[in-house]
């Protein structure tokens, strides 16, 4: 049970790669830190990886088959920026209901308070929407998190508070997660091992 | 001294103005046709109370031609910004999702309509279809979309990329309800814009083509007719002719021209606080 | 004496909640800050609590809809608001978040030399995008064609060059690679040196504690704390606010504990203290009224119990 990239590359135009072979897995239940430079397409990894961007080469395999392209994806991502990743003409409540109906102890534990749900985005801050998304992205068919610095933005509190769900649940429905980030402490403290993109 | 923010503003000036416009285009279809017969007693009559607009060299009363031939311009206007914003619409969505060919041909059309001007392309279409109501009604439909097909394509583009629809796709949406759900909600006020903005160039367009007598036949009761008829008869001093007629014009364009920005400026984020 | 003083400042803001009803939000509340010449200062607070906003007040660039109180002093005086426009750019300038600031039609070399103000302006800029391991190519480029960390880089090396008096970086670290980082830091402490007063605006406690000699901690559109570097260390305490310790003890190098709740909207602030509701020692006291500032031991403190 497990999601790899089978030397995947790269690159908007022919000849301009922006990595090339590369080659990583992570199974379930397992965390996972991704490094590297900035530039070096760890976002765009993170991307083909859940299915949002095609590799130009090599291929993603998914419990040895190809990733699905219709219904709920079992590989969700979750982005930096919550504030695009959410439409501003609908109320808080439509987005996180979007792909699931999460609980009320999970809303609770990510300190979503129930008067947000009738909010429109642009009245909370990004700490606030991020945890909205982390919610939407927890469905009971996730199998795989990518994390693409999805606390980066965030305070420590707001940080530690996501990533203890986040944490719990992946453990409860073994799931596997790919942690994307600049930051060596967090790293240190979550995952079991780290790759650089610049090495595989 | 009641102090009123620039929503409330923006509502009682939209009221006022679509308040006048409705008017003028159902007065313009109550009055019925007898009450511009040719009247040989009164010709020629410079405004008074009995007439406020004077009367023309048949002793037809300018006030109710005006009326007429404004309610005719907003009719022909409507129907012609309706669809042009229609044909706008449905080419910038195509454009934007149906791939690299499609939106190639779209785009190169876009580019020969706004390359040509406008009135020569009207004149083309109008005298091809052989003038009258029906030739300036689809000439105008047909050379008004190209800017606004532009916009609606960048739109739909830029909303295709963003991360919400993305991610929409992800949690298992179909292609329709992200069209339904996320797209459009965001094209309606494209819409709602387009059409007030598109309103006031058809009807002067209209008017224009009808002036250089290439529009509507000359006994329909049209702006353009009123004012290409008086271009005669103003060397013969009788000024209000053309004057009161014109004055309409400019008001009725300038009132939905006020319309589309007062709304525009209602849907720009940037300016929606103030 | 300090070079830019913020008094009792408060920003609040119009906006339409219904149709067409107005109604008046107050962002940042009667918030005191002060630095002085070669100091730098980090308004440490969570994304989105208004941090930039105190930014764009002292540079006079907020929106139209925003109203400011309180008073903010520059070097002696008074900055009105044509003061401010005066200043800015040249004795005031801004790191801001995103190339977005820039103008989008101009060179970046040419943008970085126009922020020159001594010598010249070409050589300047040369040497300050060597350090900051930006190629010569860069130069030739426009402010899109930048990637994100490359931006940042650009952003920052506009202020140095300046050698303003008042530098104020707003969210300078995201993005950045751990050198990069290293080289921001050791850049914001030449320019102090230099006799530059440094305002850091950040939610990277990490960032802030490496940089800067003062933290300001931004809750719920007040600073609650103001604390020398040095009390950041072991359990915390040090600290004199709950919420700063609750922010020191999350910190995945240190104990990585959140606590409950979230922070209160800026339209749905408490009677109180703002921190009441999450807090373990609140009291009925705690609910009253919004805790004055004290001073303590070489800190500030807004909280009844801090000892």
């Amino acid at each position: 049970m497990q999601l790899e990239a089978i030397d995947i590359g790269f690159g908007y135009k022919k000849n301009s790669w922006i990595f090339r072979h590369v080659h990583m897995s992570v199974s379930r239940g397992e965390i996972v830190g991704l490094v590297g430079p900035s530039g070096a397409g760890k976002t765009t990894l993170g991307k083909i990886l859940s299915g949002y961007e095609k590799p130009s080469e090599g291929l993603v395999r998914l419990n040895g088959s190809p990733l699905p392209s219709k219904g709920y994806h079992p590989v969700q991502l979750v982005f930096q920026h919550p504030e695009k990743a959410v439409n501003p003409k609908w109320r808080m409540k439509e987005i996180l209901h979007e792909g699931w109906n999460p609980d009320d102890e999970l809303l609770e534990r990510l300190g979503i308070e129930k008067d947000w749900l009738r909010r429109w985005p642009n009245e909370l801050s990004g700490g606030e929407l991020q945890r909205f998304c982390v919610a939407r992205a927890l469905g009971p068919s996730t199998q795989f998190l990518i994390a693409d610095e999805m606390t980066t933005m965030l305070d420590s509190i707001t940080q530690a508070q996501i990533w203890q769900v986040v944490l719990d649940m992946a453990q409860k429905r073994n799931m596997g997660i790919l942690v994307i980030s600049h930051e060596a402490h967090l790293l240190n403290r979550i995952c079991s091992r780290i790759i650089d993109i610049s090495q595989v | 001294m009641i102090s009123i923010n620039k929503r409330q503003k923006t509502v009682v000036i939209s009221t006022i103005t679509t308040v006048i416009l409705l008017a003028i285009l159902v007065i313009g279809l109550l009055i019925s046709n007898d009450r511009i017969v040719t009247n040989l007693d009164s010709r020629n009559l410079p405004p008074s109370l009995s007439h406020p607009f004077g009367t023309d060299w048949l002793g037809r009363d300018m006030l109710i031609r005006t009326l007429k031939g404004m309610s005719m311009s907003i009719g022909v206007g409507l129907i012609a910004a309706a669809s042009s914003v229609m044909i706008a619409v449905s080419l910038g969505i195509m454009a934007a999702t149906l791939g690299r060919v499609v939106d190639g041909i779209i785009s190169w059309l876009v580019d020969l309509f706004l390359s040509v001007p406008h009135l020569v392309m009207l004149i083309l279409i109008s005298f091809v279809l052989g003038g009258g109501m029906k030739g300036v009604v689809i000439g105008l439909a047909l050379t008004h979309w190209p800017s606004l097909t532009r916009v609606i394509r960048a739109e739909v583009m830029q909303l295709q990329c963003a991360e919400y629809v993305q991610t929409s796709r992800r949690l298992g949406k179909s292609q329709w309800f992200i069209a339904v759900k996320h797209t459009l909600p965001h094209l309606v006020p494209q819409f709602l814009v387009g059409l007030f903005l598109l309103f006031p160039h058809a009807i002067l367009h209209e008017a224009a083509i009808t002036f250089l007598g290439m529009g509507l036949s000359p006994h329909q009761p049209a702006i353009g007719i009123i004012l290409s008829e008086s271009m005669r008869y103003l060397s013969t001093g009788m000024w209000w002719l053309a004057l009161f007629p014109g004055l309409c014009l400019l008001l009725v364009v300038r009132a939905f021209d006020l319309l589309g920005e007062v709304l525009r400026s209602f849907v720009d984020p940037y300016r929606a606080n103030e | 004496m300090s070079t830019l003083e913020i008094h009792d400042l408060s920003i609040s803001f119009t906006k339409y909640s219904k149709g067409l009803r107005q109604e008046t939000t107050q962002v940042i509340h009667n918030l005191n800050v002060s630095i002085n010449k070669g100091e730098i200062v980090a308004v440490v607070g969570s994304s989105g609590s208004g941090k930039s906003l105190l930014a764009h007040a002292i540079l006079g660039i907020l929106p139209g809809n925003a109203s400011v109180k309180g008073r903010i002093v520059y070097d002696g005086q008074e900055l009105t608001e044509q003061r401010k426009a005066e200043l800015r750019g040249t004795e005031i300038v801004i790191v801001p978040q995103s190339v977005k600031f820039l103008d989008p039609l101009m060179k970046i070399g040419s943008q970085v030399q126009t922020s020159v103000r001594k010598g010249n302006a070409a050589v300047a800029q040369k040497k300050i995008f060597e350090k900051y391991k930006l190629k010569p190519l860069v130069e030739k480029l426009f402010p899109f064609q930048l990637s994100g960390g490359m931006a940042r880089r650009v952003l920052l090396s506009m202020a140095v060059v300046s050698e303003a008096n008042v530098v104020i970086a707003d969210e300078p670290t995201p993005g950045l690679d751990a050198d990069v980082i290293k080289e921001a830091e050791i850049s914001f402490r030449e320019l102090a040196d230099n006799g530059s007063a440094v305002m850091l605006i950040t939610h990277d406690i990490e960032f802030a504690l490496k940089t800067a000699d003062k933290i300001a901690v931004f809750y719920a559109g007040t600073t609650v704390e103001v604390a020398p570097v040095s009390d950041f260390s072991g359990k915390g305490e040090n600290l004199r606010h709950p919420y700063t310790k609750a922010l020191w003890r999350a910190l995945p190098q240190n104990e990585f504990i959140p606590i409950k709740g979230s922070q209160p909207l800026a339209n749905h602030l408490p009677k109180g203290c703002p921190f009441a509701p999450r807090c373990e020692n609140a009291t009925l006291d705690c609910l009253k009224e919004m805790p004055e500032e004290k001073m303590l031991r070489g800190g500030m403190v807004r909280c009844l119990y801090a000892t």
